[in-house]
C-alpha cells in the first residue's frame, strides 16, 4: 500500500490525493495528506533541532575544558556551504513551480534534478573536507574540536542521506502524480532549509565558538 | 474537514502474517509492544528478587557475586524505566487508546508504526543479548556515568557496555518513530466534534508524554552516541585524563560532568514520559469508576502540559552531590518545589472528583486509588529529596531507593495495572478473572508498600545504597539486617504474585467471561466501536461524530447514567464551558 493511500485510510480523506480547490490552489485542511505528512514533517524538524542544539551545547562546555584548542576550518566547507544554499533555493523553486501546474511540472523536474546533484555534490565537498583535515593529521580523538566536527558533520550528512531517500521518493512520485503531487516537493523544500539552517548553526559554532569563547560562555576563567 | 464515509473499499489483512505478525494495525501493534514490554519487565523483576536475595541473605547464594549483583541492578533499572514502562505507556497504551479515543481509524503512517515495534523488538534483542556477550552486561548503575561506566574493573566495560548504548540508540530511533505518529495522529486524525479539548486526559496525558519523549530522547542520543565513540574510538567528550589499573590512560580532559546533565537532560523529562499518562489514565479510571466527571478538566489539561514544560528545567536536582555554584543548586531546587503546584492540583482534582462519587471499588478503581495514595507519598519524599541541603545527606543512602521506587517505579505500575483490568475487555472482548485481580491487588499493593515503607527508615539511618554487602559496619544495627530479610521475603511474594497476572492474562484471554461492548458503562468513544473487539479500521463504514467530552456520567434527567461521547447532541452532557464566554453564560 502506498504511503497516501495508508494516510488517507486513516484520516479518512473525502479527497483524493492533492485535492485542487476551486482556484487550483491546494487544499491543506485536517486530514488531508499533505497536512498530515507537513505537521509530521514540522514535528519531525523540531526533535532534530533539539539534537543538534543539545550537541552544540555540549560542543560549548566541552570546548571550555582546558585541553581544547581551535582547528583552522577546511576552506572546502564554504563551498558545501554553496552548495546547501543552492539546493535549498533549486527545490524552494521547484515546489513553486510544480504547484503552479501546467509547463511549471517540467521546470519544477529541471530543478528538482538540479536540487539532488547539488545535495550529492554537498555530501562529496563534505568528505573531502574531512580527507583535508585528516592530512592535517586532525583524527577523531584527542582534541574535542576535531571530535565535535567529525561528529556532527557526520550526523548532519545522515541527515542529508535522509533527506535524499525522500527526494528519491519525491522524484518518483512526482512524474505519476502531477501537479496534483507539489505538496510533497514543497516539503521536501522544508525540510532542506532546515538542513541548511542546521549546517550553518554547526558552521558557525565551529568557526566562532573558540576555547575562548566557550570559557567566557560557561564562565571558566 | 474530510472524513471518509465509505471505507469499504480498504483491504482488509487477510494472511495471519500480515494479521499478526507484520501487522500494521494499531490495537495489533499495541499488543505487540505491550507483550515484549510485559515479558522484559518480568526479566526486570526477576532481577530485582536477586538483587534481593543477596540483600536479604548475603552470601548464602554463591552465584550472586559482586559483578553480577551489579549488573542485575543496572539492568533492572534500564528495564524498568525504558523497556517496560516508556514502551508499555507510549507504545502499549499510546498506539491502542489514540485512535479508538480520537474517533481515528488508525495511525496516521500505519507502516511506520508498525517499524516502530520491530525497531524497539530489536532493541529489547540487542539489551538482552548483552547476557550472553563476553564479561556479561554492564554493570555501570542505570545512570551508565563515566568515567567508570567504561573503565576495567567495572563489569561488562568491554561488550556490557557497548551493546547497552546501542540498543538504547535504537530504542530512541523506535520512539521517534512512534512519537511522530501519535503526535500526528492527534493533531490530524481526530473524528467530526472531537476537539483538542474534548479527548479524553489518557490521551492528553500520552500526548504530552510523547512531546517530551520526542525532546528529551535525544539528550540520551547524545550523550550515548558520545559515550560510544568514547568507549570505541577513544575520543574524550567525557572521559578525562585517568590512571586505570596502574596505567596512563590515552583519554584527556574529557567532563564527566557533561554526561550527568546531558543525561539527566533527558532523565528528568523521563520521569514524567512514565508519570504523565499515568496521570491521564488514572484520570478516566477514576472518572468512569466513581460516575462523575473528572473535576477540573481544564485545569486537568494545564496541570498535564505545565509539568511536562517544568520538567525541563529541574534536571540538575538529581546532580545535586556532584558539586554546583549555591545559586544553581538554589535555582533547580525552587523549579522542582514549583512542580509540587500543578501536581497538587491534580491530587485535588482526583480526590474532588471522588467526593461524593457513585465509587464502584472494581479492580481499575482499587489500582486508581492505591496510586493515589502511593503518588503522594513517593511525591512528598521528593520535597525533601528537592532541597540541596536535605538531599546530600540522603542522596546515597536507601531514603532515594524508596522515593523513586514510590513515585515513578509503583505508582504508574499501579495505573498500569488498573487500566489492563480496564480495557481489557475491548482488547480482548472478555473481563479478566476477578477473584485473581483482587488477590494480585492486595498482594501488590501491601506488597509494595511493605518493602518500600522500611527503605525510608533504612535511609534516614544512613543505609547506603548500591552496595553489594554491608559487613562490618559499626552503625548499622542488628535490626536493619533483620528488616532486610523482611523486605526480600515480601519481595519474592510480590514478584510471584506478578506471574498470576500474566496467569491470569493469557488464561482469560481465552477463557475469560464474555464482556460485551462496554461492560463499566463508559461514555469515552472507544467503547462504542461497531464491535468488540474492534475491527481493522476500528468504526465500520461510518467514521463516528462526537457532540461532548468524555465525562458525562451520572447526568440528571438522562436516562442512563453516562452519556456516550457520540450519542446525538441533543441528549445533554455536554462539557462546562469557561466562565466568562457566551456559552457558560448561557446554560447557566
Amino acid at each position: 500500500m502506498s504511503t497516501d493511500s495508508a494516510i488517507l485510510r486513516v484520516a479518512g480523506s473525502r479527497q483524493g490525493d492533492g485535492a485542487a480547490g476551486l482556484a487550483g490552489a491546494p487544499v491543506t485542511s485536517r486530514g488531508q495528506p499533505q497536512a498530515v505528512v507537513g505537521v509530521a514533517l514540522w514535528v519531525f524538524i523540531g526533535v532534530a533541532t533539539t539534537l543538534f542544539t543539545l550537541f552544540i551545547a555540549a560542543y560549548i562546555m566541552r570546548m571550555a575544558n582546558a585541553d581544547a584548542a581551535a582547528i583552522a576550518m577546511p576552506s572546502q566547507l564554504w563551498l558545501s556551504t554553496a552548495l546547501l544554499v543552492a539546493g535549498s533555493v533549486l527545490l524552494r523553486h521547484a515546489g513553486v513551480s510544480a504547484q503552479r501546474g501546467g509547463d511549471g511540472m517540467a521546470r519544477a523536474w529541471r530543478w528538482l534534478m538540479a536540487g539532488g546533484a547539488c545535495a550529492v555534490a554537498f555530501l562529496v565537498v563534505q568528505g573531502w573536507a574531512w580527507q583535508l583535515l585528516l592530512a592535517r593529521q586532525v583524527g577523531p580523538a584527542g582534541n574535542p574540536a576535531g571530535s565535535f566536527f567529525y561528529v556532527l558533520t557526520a550526523l548532519h550528512g545522515m541527515h542529508v542521506a535522509g533527506g535524499m531517500i525522500a527526494w528519491a521518493v519525491v522524484a518518483l512520485r512526482a512524474g505519476r502524480s502531477g501537479p496534483a503531487g507539489g505538496w510533497r516537493i514543497a516539503l521536501l523544500a522544508r525540510y532542506w532549509h532546515f538542513l541548511l539552517l542546521a549546517w550553518l548553526a554547526l558552521f558557525a559554532s565551529f568557526t566562532w565558538i573558540t576555547p575562548e569563547v566557550a570559557r567566557i560562555i560557561c564562565g571558566v576563567p | 474537514m474530510a472524513y471518509a464515509e465509505d471505507d469499504s473499499h480498504h483491504d482488509v489483512p487477510q494472511t495471519f502474517i500480515r494479521k499478526y505478525v507484520w501487522s500494521q494495525d494499531h490495537k495489533v501493534i499495541a499488543v505487540q509492544y505491550a507483550s515484549v514490554a510485559i515479558f522484559v519487565g518480568l526479566i526486570g523483576v526477576l532481577l530485582s528478587n536477586i538483587m534481593r536475595l543477596q540483600i536479604g541473605f548475603p552470601g548464602v547464594f554463591d552465584f550472586i557475586t559482586p559483578e553480577r549483583y551489579y549488573q542485575y541492578v543496572t539492568m533492572h533499572g534500564m528495564i524498568m524505566v525504558i523497556y517496560l514502562l516508556t514502551a508499555l505507556f507510549l507504545g502499549g497504551f499510546g498506539n491502542y487508546l489514540i485512535p479508538l479515543m480520537i474517533g481515528a481509524r488508525d495511525m496516521v503512517f500505519p507502516y511506520m508504526n508498525m517499524l516502530s515495534f520491530w525497531v524497539y523488538l530489536v532493541s529489547v534483542i540487542v539489551l538482552l543479548a548483552s547476557f550472553f556477550a563476553p564479561g556479561g552486561p554492564t554493570g555501570a548503575g542505570w545512570t551508565l556515568y563515566p568515567p567508570q561506566a567504561i573503565l576495567p574493573g567495572t563489569p561488562g566495560h568491554e561488550w556490557g557496555i557497548i551493546l547497552m548504548l546501542v540498543s538504547l540508540v535504537i530504542f530512541i530511533v523506535a520512539t521517534t518513530m512512534g512519537g511522530l505518529n501519535y503526535v500526528t495522529t492527534v493533531l490530524q486524525a481526530r473524528c467530526e466534534g472531537m476537539t483538542l479539548l474534548r479527548m479524553p486526559l489518557a490521551v492528553w496525558g500520552i500526548l504530552t508524554a510523547t512531546v517530551l519523549a520526542l525532546l528529551a530522547f535525544p539528550a540520551l542520543f547524545v550523550s550515548g552516541v558520545m559515550m560510544l565513540l568514547d568507549k570505541t574510538l577513544h575520543t574524550s567528550f567525557f572521559m578525562p585524563a585517568v590512571v586505570s589499573m596502574g596505567q596512563m590512560s590515552d583519554y584527556r580532559g574529557g567532563s564527566p560532568l557533561l554526561f550527568q546533565h546531558l543525561f539527566w537532560f533527558f532523565g528528568h523529562p523521563e520521569v514524567y514520559i512514565v508519570a504523565l499518562p499515568a496521570f491521564g489514565i488514572v484520570s478516566d479510571l477514576i472518572s468512569v469508576h466513581a460516575r462523575k466527571a473528572i473535576f477540573g478538566y481544564r485545569t486537568m489539561v494545564w496541570a498535564i502540559v505545565i509539568i511536562g514544560g517544568l520538567s525541563f528545567i529541574v534536571w540538575a536536582h538529581h546532580m545535586f552531590v556532584s558539586g554546583m555554584n549555591p545559586w544553581f543548586g538554589f535555582f533547580f531546587a525552587t523549579s522542582t518545589l514549583i512542580i509540587a503546584v500543578p501536581t497538587a492540583i491534580k491530587v485535588y482534582n482526583w480526590t474532588l472528583t471522588l467526593w461524593r462519587g457513585d465509587i464502584h471499588l472494581s479492580i481499575p478503581m482499587l489500582f486508581a486509588l492505591a496510586f493515589l495514595c502511593t503518588f503522594v507519598i513517593g511525591g512528598l519524599t521528593g520535597l525533601f529529596l528537592g532541597n540541596v541541603s536535605v538531599d546530600i545527606p540522603l542522596s546515597g543512602t536507601y531514603f532515594v531507593v524508596a522515593h523513586f521506587h514510590m513515585v515513578m517505579g509503583v505508582a504508574p505500575l499501579l495505573v498500569v495495572f488498573g487500566a489492563i483490568y480496564h480495557w481489557f475487555p475491548k482488547i480482548t472482548g472478555r473481563m479478566l478473572d476477578d477473584r485473581l485481580g483482587r488477590w494480585h491487588f492486595w498482594v501488590t499493593f501491601l506488597g509494595t508498600y511493605l518493602i518500600y515503607f522500611p527503605m525510608h527508615y533504612l535511609g534516614v539511618l544512613g543505609m547506603p545504597r548500591r552496595y553489594y554487602n554491608w559487613e562490618g559496619y559499626q552503625f548499622i544495627p542488628q535490626s536493619a539486617f533483620q528488616l532486610n530479610v523482611f523486605i526480600t521475603v515480601v519481595a519474592l511474594a510480590v514478584g510471584v504474585m506478578q506471574l498470576l497476572f500474566v496467569y491470569n492474562l493469557v488464561h482469560s484471554a481465552f477463557r475469560g467471561v464474555k464482556a460485551g461492548a462496554n461492560p463499566w458503562r463508559a461514555a469515552s468513544l472507544e467503547w462504542f466501536t461497531p464491535q468488540t473487539p474492534p475491527q481493522h479500521l476500528n468504526w465500520g463504514p461510518h467514521l463516528p461524530v462526537v457532540h461532548r467530552w468524555a465525562y458525562a456520567y451520572s447526568v440528571p434527567g438522562a436516562a442512563e447514567d453516562f452519556i456516550a461521547q457520540n450519542a446525538p447532541a441533543g441528549d445533554g452532557g455536554h462539557e462546562p464551558q469557561p466562565y466568562g464566554t457566551p456559552e457558560a453564560v448561557a446554560t447557566r
